[in-house]
C-alpha cells in the first residue's frame, strides 16, 4: 500500500498576532508547526502502513523552509518526503495549490508506485478553508470522503477502505473504494513520538525536492498568484462583542426551555418579534 | 577546516527528540513528582521506548549504539526538565551499558533487551556504609559455592534500590583490595532493601541500602573474571561522571532561562531587575560558566569516544567542573529570584537541591581531584 499525506507548515497560531493598526497577521518570528490536522492523518497512515504494510510519502507545497516540516514527519516515521518548491507557486489560493498538488501526486504515483490512499487534514489552521483535499480529489478523480474521524479497515485485496466519517448528528460509516482521498478530523488518534533512530533517519534523509517543472507541471499560469483567482481583501482581528451573555434558565421540558429563550430574545431585541410577526402574517 | 565545536545534524536531531520529550513529558511534573517523592518508572519507559534506555549501548541487543557525546546531549536535554529523572536515567544506562561491554553472549541476550526497553530496571551497587569514596575498602563478601556465589554485605545510597530489577553489585572476592572484586548482576528478587533515605533532593527517584543476606546467585551471574570487578566498576563510571556532569548542565541551563524570564518581569527600585548592571553581569558570567562547562564536557565526551589515553582524567575533570560550575550557575538564579527563588513554586529550589548532590556522587568533587592529580604524577616524564 503506499499511503501519500499531505502536510502544511503554518505558523503556530497559538503565537500569532494580527497588528491593530495595519490588520496584517504579524508573521514574523513567529515559529512555524506541521498543520495540526495533518499530523492525525500522518498518524492514521502510519498505523496502516504498520497494519498492512506499504510506505508513507509526505508532501508539501511551500518554500524551502518547509523541509523543516517534512523531517518532522520523518521524525515522526514517515518514510519519504517530497517538497514541492518554486517562486511560480507564490500567492497559491485552493485552487492553484490544489492544482500544483495534484500534478506532484501523480509524479510520486509515477515515480514511487501507485497511490492507494492520499490523506489531508479537515482544514489548516492559517487558511482554514478545507477545499484543497476535496480540490485534489476531484482532479485526480480519487473517491473523497471529509470529516473522518477514525479509518477501520483498509483492505487490499478487495481495494476497499472502510471509516467513520462525523456529520451533522452522527456518525456515518462508510466504504469505498481505492484510490481514495480522506480528510481527518483532529483528536482521531494519539501522533506516536519518533524514536532517537528516526531522528537520525530524518535527520540524514534526502528530501526529493520538485520545481514546478520537475513535478510536470507545463502551464505555470495555473500556479501561484496568477493561478489564483481569489483575493484575500482584508484580514481583521473582530472586535470583542461588547453586549454580556445571558443565562436562560432551563425549563420543565424541552418546551418550556426553547419559549423561555425565545422570550429572552423578544424581550432583548423586540425587532426581532416585530419582523417574525410580520413574516409570519404573510408580509 | 571543519567547525570543531558545532553540533551536526545528527546531533541536533538527538537533542530535539530529547527536548521535546523533556518539555512535554518531564518538565510539567518535575515539581509534582518532588513534592510527592514519585518515581516515574511509566514516564522512564516512554523514554526507554524512543531508545533512551540504552543510549551507548549496542544495537543487536535493542540498544541506541549511540556515542558519549550524543549521551551528553541526551542528558542536558532531559535534565532541563528534572535532573533527578535524567540522572536516575544515567544510571540505567550505565548499567546497561556495563552489561553490554563486560557480559558474556548469554548475559547480553538475557538481559540486554529488557534493559534497553526498560521492562527491566538496573541498579549500581559500589558503595557501603564504610567504603564510599574509598571503594577499594569493600567489605561485602561473594564466597564461591559450587556453581554458586552467596553474598553477603550492605549496599548504601543504592538509587532506584526497591524499584530495580537487577542489581549490578560489587563484592569481595579476596582479600587483595581492589583486585579482589568482583563484579555480580543480582535480581531483585534474592535482595532486601532499607528504607527510602530522607534526603536533600533527588526526590524522585529512591535512594536505599541494598542488603545481601546468604544470597545466593548462579555464577553465570558474575560479570567478567573474578577480580576484574574494581575495573568494570570504574568503567562504568567514567560514562557515568560524563551523564552527571550532563544532568547539572541541563538543570543549570532551565534555571538560567527562568533567571533570566524573571528578571524581565520583576521590578525593583521602580525598575525591571534586568536593568541593574551588577545582576546583567551576574546573568553573563552564568552564560559564561555555563558555555565553559559545555564546552568542557563535549571535549571530555569525545576523549572517551576516542578512546584516549587521558580519557578518564579528562571525565574527571569535567565531572568536577561542570557539577560545581553548574551548581553556583543554579544558586545564583535562586539569589535572582529574591525570597521567591527560596519558594517550592518557582521550581528553582528544588533545582539546586538536585543538583548539589552532583558533587559528592559518582566520586566526590574531592575524589575527581585526586584521580587528576594521580594521572599527572604518573604522566610525568
Ligand atoms: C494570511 C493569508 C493570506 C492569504 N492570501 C491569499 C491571497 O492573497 N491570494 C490567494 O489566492 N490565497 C491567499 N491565501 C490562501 C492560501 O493560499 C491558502 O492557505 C492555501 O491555498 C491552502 O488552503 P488552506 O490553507 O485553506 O488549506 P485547507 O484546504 O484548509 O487544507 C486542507 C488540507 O490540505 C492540505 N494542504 C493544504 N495546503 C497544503 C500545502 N501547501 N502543501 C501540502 N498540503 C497542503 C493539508 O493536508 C491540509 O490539512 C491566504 C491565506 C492566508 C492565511
Ligand atoms: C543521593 C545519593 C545517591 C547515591 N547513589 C549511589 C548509587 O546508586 N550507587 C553507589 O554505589 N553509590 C551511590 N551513592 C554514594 C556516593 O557515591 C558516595 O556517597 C560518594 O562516593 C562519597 O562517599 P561517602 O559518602 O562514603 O563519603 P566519604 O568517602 O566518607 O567522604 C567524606 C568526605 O571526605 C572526602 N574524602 C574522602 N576521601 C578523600 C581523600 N582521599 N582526599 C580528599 N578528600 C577525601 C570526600 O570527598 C567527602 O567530602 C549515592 C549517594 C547519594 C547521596
Amino acid at each position: 500500500m503506499h499511503f501519500v499525506v499531505c502536510i502544511k507548515q503554518v505558523p503556530d497560531s497559538a503565537q500569532i498576532r494580527v497588528h491593530p493598526v495595519t490588520n496584517t497577521i504579524m508573521r514574523q518570528g513567529v515559529p512555524t508547526i506541521i498543520n495540526p490536522y495533518d499530523l492525525f492523518s500522518l498518524e492514521e497512515a502510519l498505523r496502516w502502513r504498520d497494519k498492512v504494510g506499504g510506505e508513507v510519502t509526505v508532501l508539501t507545497m511551500g518554500p524551502p523552509m518547509a523541509a523543516d516540516s517534512l523531517r518532522k514527519a520523518l521524525t515522526i516515521g514517515a518514510d519519504r518526503a517530497v517538497l514541492l518548491t518554486d517562486r511560480f507557486f507564490a500567492g497559491s489560493d485552493t485552487l492553484a495549490t490544489s492544482f500544483a498538488l495534484s500534478a506532484a501526486l501523480q509524479k510520486i504515483s509515477d515515480t514511487f508506485g501507485k497511490i492507494d490512499i492520499v490523506f489531508c487534514g479537515k482544514q489548516t489552521i492559517d487558511g482554514d478553508t478545507a477545499q484543497v483535499g476535496p480540490g485534489i480529489a476531484k482532479r485526480l478523480n480519487l473517491e473523497q470522503i471529509t470529516y473522518v474521524s477514525a479509518v477501520n479497515e483498509v483492505n487490499g485485496d478487495n481495494g476497499t477502505v472502510t471509516l467513520e466519517r462525523r456529520s451533522e448528528g452522527g456518525v456515518q460509516v462508510l466504504k469505498t473504494n481505492l484510490p481514495a482521498m480522506i480528510t481527518m478530523l483532529e483528536g482521531s488518534n494519539t501522533v506516536r513520538r519518533g524514536r532517537i533512530d528516526d531522528a537520525l533517519r530524518a535527520a540524514r534523509a534526502q528530501i526529493v525536492t520538485w520545481s514546478a517543472k520537475d513535478a510536470g507541471i507545463e502551464d505555470v499560469t495555473k500556479c501561484g498568484l496568477r493561478g489564483s483567482p481569489t483575493v484575500v481583501k482584508k484580514v481583521f482581528a473582530p472586535t470583542p462583542r461588547a453586549e454580556k451573555a445571558a443565562l436562560v434558565e432551563l425549563g420543565e421540558t424541552p418546551r418550556d426551555s426553547a419559549e423561555a429563550l425565545i422570550e429572552a430574545i423578544f424581550a432583548k431585541t423586540p425587532k426581532i418579534e416585530d419582523d417574525l410577526v410580520k413574516l409570519a402574517s404573510g408580509f | 577546516m571543519p567547525h570543531l565545536f558545532a553540533l551536526n545534524d545528527d546531533h541536533r536531531a538527538i537533542t530535539d527528540m530529547a527536548q521535546t520529550f523533556a518539555r512535554e513529558k518531564i518538565a510539567p511534573h518535575a515539581l509534582d513528582w518532588d513534592e510527592r517523592k514519585h518515581f516515574p518508572v511509566d514516564v522512564l519507559r516512554e523514554a526507554a521506548a524512543l531508545g533512551m534506555g540504552g543510549i551507548y549501548t549496542r544495537e543487536d541487543i535493542g540498544g541506541s549504539g549511540l556515542s558519549r557525546l550524543d549521551a551528553t546531549l541526551i542528558f542536558e536535554a532531559l535534565a532541563r526538565g528534572c535532573p533527578t529523572v535524567a540522572a536516575y536515567l544515567s544510571i540505567h544506562n550505565m548499567c546497561a551499558w556495563m552489561i553490554d561491554r563486560f557480559g558474556d553472549a548469554a548475559q547480553r541476550e538475557k538481559w540486554g533487551p529488557a534493559l534497553c526497553s526498560m521492562d527491566r530496571l538496573a541498579s549500581y551497587c559500589l558503595t557501603e556504609p564504610a567504603a564510599g569514596s574509598d571503594a577499594a575498602a569493600i567489605k561485602m563478601k561473594a564466597r564461591r559455592d559450587g556453581d554458586f556465589y552467596v553474598l553477603d554485605g550492605v549496599k548504601q545510597f543504592i538509587s532506584g534500590a526497591g524499584v530495580s530489577d537487577l542489581y549490578v553489585i560489587m563484592a569481595r572476592t579476596s582479600d587483595e583490595g581492589a583486585r579482589g572484586l568482583t563484579a555480580f548482576v543480582v535480581e531483585k528478587d534474592r535482595l532486601s532493601f532499607g528504607a527510602n533515605e530522607k534526603k536533600m533532593g533527588w526526590n524522585a527517584q529512591p535512594t536505599r541500602q541494598v542488603i545481601c543476606e546468604d544470597c545466593r546467585i548462579p555464577v553465570a551471574n558474575r560479570l567478567g573474571e573474578e577480580g576484574q570487578g574494581f575495573r568494570i566498576a570504574m568503567a562504568g563510571l567514567d560514562g557515568g561522571r560524563l551523564n552527571i556532569a550532563a544532568c547539572s548542565l541541563g538543570g543549570a541551563a532551565a534555571a538560567l532561562d527562568k533567571a533570566v524570564a524573571y528578571m524581565g518581569e520583576r521590578q525593583a527600585f521602580g525598575k525591571k531587575l534586568d536593568t541593574f548592571q551588577a545582576l546583567q553581569f551576574r546573568l553573563a558570567d552564568m552564560a559564561i560558566d555555563l558555555e565553559a562547562s559545555r564546552t568542557f564536557l563535549w571535549r571530555a565526551a569525545s576523549a572517551l569516544d576516542a578512546k584516549t589515553p587521558d580519557a578518564t582524567a579528562l571525565c574527571a575533570m569535567a565531572k568536577k567542573f561542570v557539577t560545581d560550575a553548574c551548581f553556583s550557575v543554579a544558586n545564583d538564579a535562586l539569589q535572582l529570584h529574591g525570597g521567591y527563588g527560596y519558594l517550592a513554586d518557582y521550581g528553582i529550589e528544588k533545582i539546586v537541591r538536585d543538583l548539589r548532590v552532583h558533587q559528592i556522587l559518582e566520586g566526590s568533587n574531592e575524589i575527581m581531584r585526586l584521580i587528576v592529580a594521580r594521572h599527572l604524577i604518573e604522566s610525568r616524564s
